[in-house]
This record gives C-alpha cells, structure tokens and sequence, in this order.
C-alpha cells in the first residue's frame, strides 16, 4: 500500500532545495522535511563571515533560507527532530520519539559532521558547522583575544580573516606545507596566505599539532617541536565527514560518504541522496566518484534529486563550483583540477589573477579566479559554461588578457 | 508626481552585453548594455543576499548574481530561480546626447 508520502531527512539546502523541488515539480502528496536543527532551515555560509564579523544579525531569521516557501508549498517542516533509524523493508522511519512514519521515497539530505581533534584535549576545540556554533565562537571573538585555528583550509582561513577583522590575535596551525591543500592552486593559495599574513594572522605550516592543555583561564596548544602556542579559545577546521550513521544502519551502499549513482538513488531504488552526505559518479570528469562539500553543490543536487525522486531520468551534470571570501579577496573556482596535466595562467589585473587545468586532451577542466569579486566572478562563470560544454581551448587564448573569455563562448 | 531623470554615466561607459554599478541618491542600481545597444536600469543589489549585481555576467537579457547565481531577466526584473525568488525593481532608462539617463 503507497504511503503517498515522501520524507526529506535534513533541512540543510540541500533539503530544502529538494523540497522545493519536489513540489515545483508536481508533487502533490505528503511532503515532510525533517529538520534536526531548531532553527528554521537558514544559509550556511555566512556563519563563518557575516554572522562571526556583527555584520549579520545575532539570529538566523537573517538567513532564513526560502522564507515561507514550505508553508506555501504544504511543506510539513518539522524543526528539531531527530530521525533514528530507517527501515527499509516496511518503507518506514523512525523518530527518536519512538513515533513511525512510513514513506514511498525519502531523500537522505543529512550533510557532513566536523572533523574533531584526534589528540589529547581535542574535547577543548570548537568546531563551526551550525549558526549555535557560530554563535557560540562569537562569544570568544573580541579584540585582543587570542585564538589559535587548527587547519588552514577554508573554514579555517575565512573564520581567521572574520576574528582578524574584529581585532583577534590569530594562530593558524597546519600540518600540511601550505594552506589550502586540497584543491586549490598553489600560486592561489600562497596569495591568500600572504593576504593573511599581512593582515597580522601567524600562519605556521607544516606544523603538527600535539596536544591542547587547559589551564585556569586559557589553552596552550602543544605542537611538535616549537613553543607552545597561549589561546583563549581554539578552534578546529579540520575538513568534514559524510554524516553516514543513519544510512550505514539501514544497509545502504557506503564510499566516502552514501554511494549515490548519476541520479542520486542509494543502492536502495526508493532511497536517494544529496548534498555534503554523499558521493556519486561525476559525468564531466570520467564518472569518477566525487563528494563534494559545497554550498551550491548542494543547492544544485537538492533540485536535481527532486527531478529524480520524481522519475526523471536525467545525469548530474553541474560542474562543480566553490568560493571563499577573505578580507578583500575573492576566490572562485569552478571544475575540479584533478587529473589536470598542465596550468594556465591569465594575469587579468594587478590584483587579479585566473587559472585554467587542462587535460591531456585540452579539454578544460577547471577555472579559477582570486581578486575584487568584479573582476573575477564574470569570468569564472565564463570558465564554468567552457567547462560544461567540454570546450577544447587553446592556451594562448586563456592566457591573453587580449582575448575576452567571452568570445570563447560563440566557438 | 513627476520623477527626475538623473544622469547616470557616458553611453559608452556600459559596454554592449555588460552591466554597470552605479550609485545615488545612497543607492545603488545597475545599468545594463545589451547586443542590440539598448539600455536598462534594475536595483543593483541581488535580492537574495546583498551582492552587487554589476559584478556578475550578462548573458542575453539575463544578468547573474556573481556570488549564488541568482539570475534575473534585467528587462522586466523577473528572478529566474533559486536561490534568488525576489524580482528586482526596474527603473526607465533613456539615452540622450551619448548620455544615460534613469527615471529613479
């Protein structure tokens, strides 16, 4: 017997997009989206900007994602509850009060869970996921505090630049032999360390972290072989994992994160996933298995679930797309580098540059701007469109400043 | 009530398929160029978070947001999709001796 009901576990916009989607999409039974959080479904990605620098407000009804869209939409929203467990031969969840509900389709939109400190006093570290992080971090940012960040990646650097801004003496510790390890280009990232840098950040690399000490009133924070580091607060951005507990239970399919195919179905043809939870096999790149942790990522998926659930047949396709905000620097990629063979490089200004990966083939695979956000956004998205049609272009007209990247876009 | 025209910037300042930034009055619009050299005016901040809208790219009589891709059609103001769902105020747009002019 059909339930008539499609659930959505996780009201981050990955679910929400989805539901959206779902009804936008024709869907006119039961809808109901499950959120863990108490606050109604909001943006993510002020939380280690806006929200930490006072420019947004100390509430999420500033990024309250979709406004009254789900009321509109007879989207039953139901905030701070916490599904438990899925059963997958009677089509059913269960919710940690005990009360059962039973589906035809659900969607695991559930995200990722921050990475802790895997060393003695890691307990001590804050971790920036939610807006009640990001709240309580703010409490801890006032001038002349002393924080120490774990992990120069992008979490790390922006809530570096947002406490910097505020006056905050700011410690950035990373293992690895330079910031943003993964993924971005290295002429990219030294530009932003030297950013941080010269706006007063001590950014150590290659620095292992031992272990944190609490004492009376502050931390002192251990690394290998050098003086200890005095914090009043620490805080670690050391990357995410797929929040895979409910999906690992109920049997589904696992590889670094919930295995999703092209249309984001589980191994379970009435279970689908999307967004930071899970990893599928990317078209544009070989079908080779990605995850991705990104805001529009999980926008994008949400909406193209939502097509699936319903029975499209359609692959997804969207080329990947990130950005960070740093002070008064911009940086936005779109693709992924991986597997690139060779870098190109158009200087477009004196405080702007782009980056092109190209394959063997020359096929373009990855586009990269950093720089005032004018010069640069109009031109990753260029590279974004070259990308999705698979264009083949030749170096020297990536590199030319004399060449608009828009011409490129009529061959 | 009879509204100013307010002249905003050199014709030629807007290249053809772009967009500009232009601030007045303490607000700030956007002006747009498009293929067939006619101009038009929208507010110029994105609805959906307050990101100028002159630092994205204009596709046809589309201009999008350069930050979330919020995109609207900047004749008519209309928001073409997620995550923008707020249509953008449009304003009369005229040029006159090479210069533009906004009705604001």
């Amino acid at each position: 017997m059909s339930a008539n009901t499609i659930i959505i576990i996780g009201a981050g916009e990955a679910g929400s997009a989805a539901a959206i989607g779902l009804r936008e999409g024709g869907w006119t039974g039961s809808l109901i989206l499950a959120n863990a959080e108490r606050h109604r479904p909001y943006e993510r990605p002020p939380l280690s900007k806006a929200v930490l620098t006072g420019e947004g407000e100390q509430s999420p009804s500033a990024l309250i994602a979709h406004g009254h869209r789900f009321e509109e939409l007879g989207v039953e929203l139901l905030s701070n509850v916490i599904v438990q467990s899925i059963d997958r031969n009677r089509r059913a969840v269960t919710m940690a009060d005990g009360k059962e509900i039973a589906y035809d389709r659900l969607l695991v939109a559930v995200g990722a869970i921050p990475r802790r400190l895997n060393v003695e006093g890691g307990e001590h570290a804050l971790v920036l996921r939610t807006f009640d992080d990001s709240i309580a971090l703010r409490a801890h940012l006032s001038a002349g505090k002393r924080l120490t960040v774990i992990g120069a990646g992008f979490i790390g650097l922006e809530l570096a630049a947002s406490a910097r801004s505020l006056g905050v003496d700011v410690t950035v510790l990373e293992a690895a032999p330079r910031v943003l390890m993964r993924g971005v280009p290295a002429a990219i990232a030294e530009l932003i360390a030297t950013r941080h840098r010269s706006a007063g950040v001590d950014i150590r690399v290659g620095t292992s972290l031992e272990r944190i000490e609490k004492r009376a009133s502050d931390f002192l924070v251990h690394v290998a072989g050098g003086e200890p580091v005095r914090a009043d607060a620490v805080v670690a951005g050391v990357g995410a994992a797929p929040n895979v507990g409910l999906a690992q239970q109920a049997g589904l399919e696992l590889d670094n994160g919930i295995a999703v195919n092209e249309r984001l179905a589980t191994s379970d043809p009435d279970i689908f996933a999307a967004g930071d939870c899970c990893s599928f096999p990317h078209v544009l790149y070989g079908g080779r298995r990605v995850r991705l942790e990104a805001w529009r990522n999980a926008q994008h998926q949400g909406e193209a679930v939502a097509r699936s659930m319903l029975g499209a047949g359609e692959a997804f396709a969207k080329v990947p797309w990130f950005w960070t905000d740093q002070y008064d620097l911009h940086f936005q990629m779109a693709g992924l580098a991986l597997g690139a063979s060779s870098v190109v490089t158009r200087q477009i200004a004196d405080d702007a540059m782009l980056m092109f990966h190209l394959a063997d083939d020359g096929r373009l695979l990855a586009a990269s701007g950093i720089g005032p956000i004018g010069r640069v956004a109009k031109e990753v998205r260029i590279g974004e469109m070259l990308i999705e049609r698979g264009a083949r272009i030749a170096p020297s007209s990536l590199a030319s400043p004399d060449v608009r990247l828009k011409s490129l876009l009529a061959a | 009530m009879s509204v100013a025209w307010v002249d905003a910037c050199a014709a030629d300042d807007v290249d053809e398929e772009d967009v500009l930034r232009f601030d007045h009055g303490g607000r700030t619009f956007a002006i747009y160029r498009n293929e067939d050299d006619e101009y038009f005016a929208t507010d110029g901040l994105c609805t959906h978070e307050k990101v100028h809208l002159a630092d994205g790219l204009v596709l046809g009589d589309i201009i999008e947001c350069p930050k979330h891709n919020g995109r609207f059609n900047y004749k008519t103001g209309v928001a073409k999709g997620a995550p923008a769902c707020v249509n953008l105020k449009t304003y009369p747009v005229k040029v006159e001796g090479g210069r533009v002019l906004l009705q604001i």
